[in-house]
Order: structure tokens, then sequence, then C-alpha cells
């Protein structure tokens, strides 16, 4: 279908690109950024006055709970067409976890099935998630896997550890770690400091992630003169933000997310035992907030992601240290970046790359940018559109928003992928040409 | 009005409505409760060892954890005040059959329970209680975590108060596990509230939490300098399970260390009185020659503590029944 948005306000961060002007899509791809390609007829009108139109939003965390519940990346790739999203990738955390060839084929027939975002499953980096035996890296990248995740603690065993980054590096597979040291963090339910002695919450240390950072670096110096490449899952820490900043500038092949919770919360909205804010990784200080928006505005930080996790009410429903952990993320994700975008005055195409151009980097993906001939994945907002987030807003199954019975600023009006309209909050909205 | 989500635990009205933690509890309050249970004090030495003023209302011992010690005065006083006491031990019905904490609460709602007195392993178990029953249910907090534990915490300066009167010129050690202790916690928030100038946390860097500057508390890693002409010393249980693992090595090196002897209470003020909310460990935390001896008070907190669960239990059943 050739569409074209008229008198949007398009914000490309790949380009450099902010400024009003009508934008063409045509057979999937992007067709003309300003001006018509020549001869272009379109099928479809969107008047794009008052929106932006940007690059569709790529998110390097959401959990689709499949395999596991059946039925259930139908609902969840709703949600992530509602939030904008056009690209989502799928931690292996799935029950069972994505260790089997099988497994990724039937959940990327799902995927076709949904017509949803993109999906780009992570696969197991050992059997089982156990960190005891490899998983089987080429024969899953074969069938789709974009890279290998280890996807809670960094195992024990760090003889493991390091024989899956030499094998990956073999087949130049990137690998996805969360740089949390196993028993520096257990138990720990809330992040270290005053408000966590306060409320007497067990905490997970800074020196959990700082410790896991040191070793995963010298794991990874330790793969060859060309190390694996790593990207590093939801950094929370200041102190683990120097050292990824550090490691940068020595040249490691490392790039790095946090999670958008992380940008914004701080450990006192924890409130009184509020479990939505039942994290992981848990809420920081201001201090450690700080350290990752700067980190976001240098590029020490490549992406933000949504670290979407649907949870059922009654697993939520409990005392803070039992309830279940993460929150529903997708389509509060752009909201929120909007807001720390107004409130910390970054340019709203710098925020913008951190969801776009930024994640595509990580993934090596030709998408996030509205470059013509590049693929038609495109978000249009109203970013001054106000709503109110609650069970009925919300498409995801996971109703577990900390922002829940609150306002948000920033809403998606139309989601397209592939050039393809996936999402159109007013149907009808983009009229026939 | 108070602000509902930073203090649950006060009615539109700001009368006491929850007792869930002494954190943010208006001084007012704390001192209507002091000045309430002297009036209870009496009662215990009377021949007829109850008064009427819950005459009527159910009142629920509910303990997913298990406490005789702390049950029992819940039970005492609710019975003193003539209430309707029922014991239920979580622990081996409910919980165990996978019911959720909500639907045992909401059960025993619809048992017209009055007020649920609770304690729990978890943290903030009393606010997700206090956050879904009915508007006329109250929720007294009988220790949650390491989170609070109110009742002791005002127990312990009534009993400050007993003995020492002015707030105003103490000097106040806690010394032990504070990093695990709900009854420290809930100590150091008092002490505070009652503008106690000098609140200080003793112990090794292994049992201190973080943040006990913002609480306003000096922190001493020595027990000497600790309670160096200290008022009042209050020590803590050390729990049999920290006291030969990561934490700590041994109960011995922990008494050699900071157990209290009459010796080392040398360097408190010759009227110091000394104070434990129980169990002890004679031999770990505290000497026997000290626990009985004339700077004990320990014996009398125990008598103080029903008063103060009379007085926390008649004010809460009393404030308005709908928020």
């Amino acid at each position: 279908m050739r569409i074209e948005i008229e008198s949007a306000r398009l914000i490309d961060p790949s380009a450099n690109l902010d400024r009003v002007g009508n934008l063409y899509l045509a057979d999937g791809r992007i067709a003309g950024v300003g001006e018509a390609p020549a001869g272009f007829v379109a099928e479809r009108r969107i008047d794009g006055r008052g929106l932006v139109a940007a690059p569709g939003l790529i998110d390097l965390c959401a959990r689709m709970r499949e395999p596991g519940t059946d039925g259930a990346l139908r609902v969840e790739m709703r949600a992530a067409l509602a939030g904008g999203v056009t690209g989502v990738v799928c931690p292996p955390d799935t029950d069972p976890p994505l260790d089997e060839p099988g497994l990724v084929r039937m959940l990327r027939q799902r995927s076709r099935e949904a017509a949803g975002a993109r999906l780009y499953p992570l696969g197991a980096l050992t059997a089982n998630l156990k960190g005891e035996a490899l998983a089987q890296m080429c024969t899953l990248a074969e069938v789709g896997c974009v890279a290998f995740a280890q996807t809670g603690a960094l195992p024990n065993h760090r003889a493991t550890l390091l024989s899956a980054l030499r094998y990956a590096r073999t087949f130049d597979l990137p690998v996805w770690l969360r740089p949390v040291d196993a028993s520096l963090a257990a138990g720990g339910v809330a992040g270290e400091g005053a408000i966590a002695g306060r409320l007497g919450l067990p905490s997970v240390p800074a020196v959990a992630e700082t410790v896991a950072l040191h070793t995963i670096f010298e794991l990874q110096r330790a793969t060859g003169q060309r190390p694996v490449r790593i990207h590093l899952c939801r950094v929370s820490t200041a102190a683990g933000v120097d050292l990824v900043r550090a490691a940068r500038r020595q040249g490691l092949p490392v790039t790095a997310d946090v999670a958008i919770l992380n940008v914004h919360g701080v450990d006192a909205d924890i409130g009184q035992f509020d479990s939505n804010w039942r994290l992981d990784p848990p809420l920081r200080s201001e201090r450690d907030r700080a350290a990752i928006r700067a980190a976001l505005v240098d590029g020490t930080i490549d992406a933000i992601c949504s670290d979407h996790a649907p949870i059922a009410l009654e697993d939520k429903l409990l005392p803070f240290g039992e309830a279940g952990v993460g929150a529903s993320g997708l389509e509060t994700l752009l909201p929120l970046l909007l807001g720390w975008a107004q409130s910390e005055k970054v340019p709203l195409l710098r925020a913008l790359a951190t969801l776009t151009r930024g994640p595509a980097g990580v993934l090596a993906e030709d998408t996030g940018t509205l470059l013509v001939g590049r693929k038609a994945d495109v978000v249009l907002f109203d970013p001054l559109e106000t709503w109110a987030v609650n069970a009925e807003t919300l498409l995801s199954s996971g109703k577990n928003s900390p922002y829940l019975g609150r306002e948000l600023t920033g809403r998606v009006r139309t989601t397209i992928v592939g050039g393809e309209i996936r999402f159109d909050r007013v149907p009808g909205a983009g009229v026939p040409a | 009005m108070p602000d509902p989500v930073l203090n649950p635990q006060l009615n539109a009205d700001g009368e006491l409505h929850h007792l869930l933690s002494l954190d943010g509890l208006p001084r007012g309050i704390i001192e209507r409760i002091l000045s309430t249970a002297d009036s209870f004090i009496s009662v215990g030495s009377r021949e007829v060892k109850s008064v009427p003023l819950l005459r009527g209302r159910s009142v629920f011992n509910l303990f997913f954890e298990n406490s005789t010690r702390t049950r029992t005065t819940f039970e005492i006083a609710a019975k003193r005040l003539s209430a309707d006491v029922f014991n239920l031990n979580i622990a081996a019905s409910s919980a165990a059959k996978g019911e959720s904490l909500l639907d045992t609460i909401n059960n025993l709602t619809a048992m017209q329970a009055d007020l649920f007195v609770v304690r729990h392993s978890q943290g903030g178990a009393p606010h997700l209680i206090a956050s879904h029953v009915a508007p006329h249910v109250h929720v007294i907090n009988a220790g949650d975590g390491r989170h609070a534990h109110p009742t002791q915490g005002l127990l312990d300066i009534y009993t400050i108060r007993h003995y020492k009167r002015d707030f105003g010129a103490l000097s106040v050690a806690v010394v032990g596990d504070i990093l695990h202790s709900r009854v420290a916690r809930s100590d150091l928030h008092a002490l505070r509230a009652l503008g106690v100038p000098d609140v200080r946390a003793v112990g090794p860097l292994t049992l201190l939490p973080d943040g006990l500057e913002t609480l306003g508390v000096r922190v001493f890693t020595s027990l000497q300098d600790g309670i160096r002409d200290a008022d009042v010393v209050i020590m803590l249980r050390l729990q049999s399970e920290r006291m030969d693992g990561a934490l700590l090595p041994s109960a011995s090196e922990y008494f050699r260390k900071y157990g209290l002897t009459p010796e080392a209470l040398r360097a408190a003020k010759p009227d110091c009185i000394v104070m434990h909310p129980g169990p002890m460990n004679r031999g770990v935390e505290i000497d026997s020659r000290v626990a009985d001896g004339a700077h004990s008070v320990i014996l009398p907190q125990v008598t103080f503590g029903i008063a103060v669960r009379m007085a926390v239990l008649s004010i809460a059943a009393s404030s308005a029944r709908f928020r």
C-alpha cells in the first residue's frame, strides 16, 4: 500500500532530522521524506498535523509469555503496536526456555500469524538457562535467534560462562548478559540504600552489578584478540555506568541498555510497599538515576527497553518481597520517554534515538530509521495527548503498571510495520485517498 | 487532610485507624497512646482485670509467623478490653492449603472481624491487608519482616518515659542486630519522634543497615564507645540462625565483643536502664548478671506492653468507622 503522512513533525535520529513535512511509504519501504517520489499516488492519506512521525520503536526486552501461555503472544503484540513498538526482542526466559529450535520456529510462526511487531527472539545461552551446559547456538541462530542470552544472574560456574562466550565468538554470535552477581544479589528485593534500610527490605547492593561487570569484561577479553560482542541488559547503578563507559573507551565491543523504569523511578517510589514497583533490577537512588540519564545522553548507554513483564493480578497482590517481579511496560514506554525528555530538557531527537537508532545498532538491524529505501516501520503519535493508565486502557494482559491510576502524556495514533497499518487508535482516521 | 498513601494508618480526621509503623506517625498520636496506656496500668492489678471498651468487638490474632509471647500479650490486652479474641495460627491452616493472604482476610472479615492483629514474615504485609479490608476494620501490625514492630517500639518508649521522663535530654543506645530487627527500626522512629537528641546504633558492620544516618542516628561499631554515658541501653535479640554463618563467626565471639556484661555497662551512666524486647539469649547478647541486675527493666517492659497494646487497640477501634 502507498501511504502518505501529511504535515507531521518528522523526527529521525539516524538522519538528524527534525522538521515538519510529508512522509511517503510504498511497497513496504520508506519511499520519500519531505518530497514525494516521482509518480507517487497515495492510496491512503493520514493527516499528520500536530503529530510526530518517527521510526517505529524497537524494544530490546519484552516478555510475550510464549511459550508458556497459549495465545499470549497475540495479546502482547497488540500491546506492542499500541505502544508504537514495531520491533520486540523476546528474552528466552519463557516456559520452557527458548533453547530448542522447535520452540523458536513455533514462536516465529505464531508471530507471523499475530501480525504484530517484528519479533527478534533471543536464544538461551545455556541449556534450560541453567548455566551448566551450552545451548545449541548455531542451530538456534539458523532458525532466527538474533543473539544468545543468560537472563538471570551470571552463572556461578564461570568456566561454563567463559566457554559459552568463546563458543559464541567462534561463530560471531552476540551474547546478551545481565550484570548481576548471583550470590551478592541473593535474596534482595530492593536497591541498597536508606529506603531499603528503612523498610527493612533485603537489598541488592551496587557491588552485585559492578563485580559482575568486572567479571564479564575480563571473560570477554579472554575470548581473544577480537573479543565476543556483548550486550549488557539493564544496567542500573552509577558505578556500573562508569565501568561500561571505561570498557567502551578501551575498545571492548560492548553495548548496553537500561529499563525505562530505572530512567524514571527511584527507590523512594516504593512508598508503602507498592508491589507494582517490585522490579529487577530494583529501583535505585537519585544518584544512580542521574548517572543513567547522563549516560543515555552521552551515548554510553545505547538503548532503553520496556522490560515488559505482564503479571497476573493475584501474583502482585502479595507482600512486596513475595510479589511477582516486573512491570507491564510496552504501552507506557513512549510516554515515559517523552516525560524524561521534557523534564530533563533532552531534545526529542536525542531521546528518541534510545528507542530507534540505538537499539537498531545493538541488533545490527537496518530498521529504526526513516532513510529512503529502508523498511517502512513508522510510529505516529500525539506528543501532547494525555491519557489515563488503567486496566481498560492497557491492552496487555499485564495490568501491573506502577502508573496505574495516573495520567501520562503522549499517545500512539498509528503504528505501521513494513508499510502496513497494523494499529490505528482511531480506525479510519487515515482516509483512503 | 493526611495523605492516605503516605500515611495509610490515619483516617481523614488524622486519627489512628490502623497501626502499621511508627515511621511518620505524628507525635501527638504517640503521646496519646502513652497517656492512654497510663490509665490502663492499674487495670492489671485490680481484682476485676477488665474494662468494657471493646465489648462485642472481635479481635483476630493472625499470626503468619510463630510468636507465643507477642500473641499472648495481644490476647491479654484484648481480653482486658472485653473483646472476643480469636487466635489463628495461619501457618498451619489456610496458607498451607494455598489460600492467598487476601482470601484469608476476606473470609475472616465475613466472620465479622473488627480488628486484625497481624504478624507476618514479609515487610509490608499489614499494609497490604490494611489497603484491602472493609472501611470499618482496623489492622494492627504485630511485627512484619524486618520492617516494623510498632507496639514494641511504643512499649519501649513507654518504659523509657516511666523511668526517665524527659526525652529532651536523653542518650539512648540500641545494640546488636539492627539490620534484621523490626524492633530497632520502630524504636529509632519513636525516639526521633519524641525528640530524643542522642540516638545511637551499635553493632558490627555486618548487622547495620544502610541509611541509619538519615534517621538521625549515630553509628558505633564499638560497644564501649556506643554506650558511653548512655541513659538507656536497648539490647536486641540475636537470632540463632545469625550466630554462626556469613554475618558472625560464633555466639561466643559476639558475646565477647557486644555482649552486655556488668563490666561493659560501667561505660554507661550510673543510673542507666537496660531493656530487651525478649526472648533473651543469656550469654549471647546479654549477661545474666545484667539481665537480672539492678539496671534491668526487662520485666516491667512486659507489664507495660499489655497496657500499651490495650491503648493501641482501644484508640484504633474508636476511630471513625468510615475514612
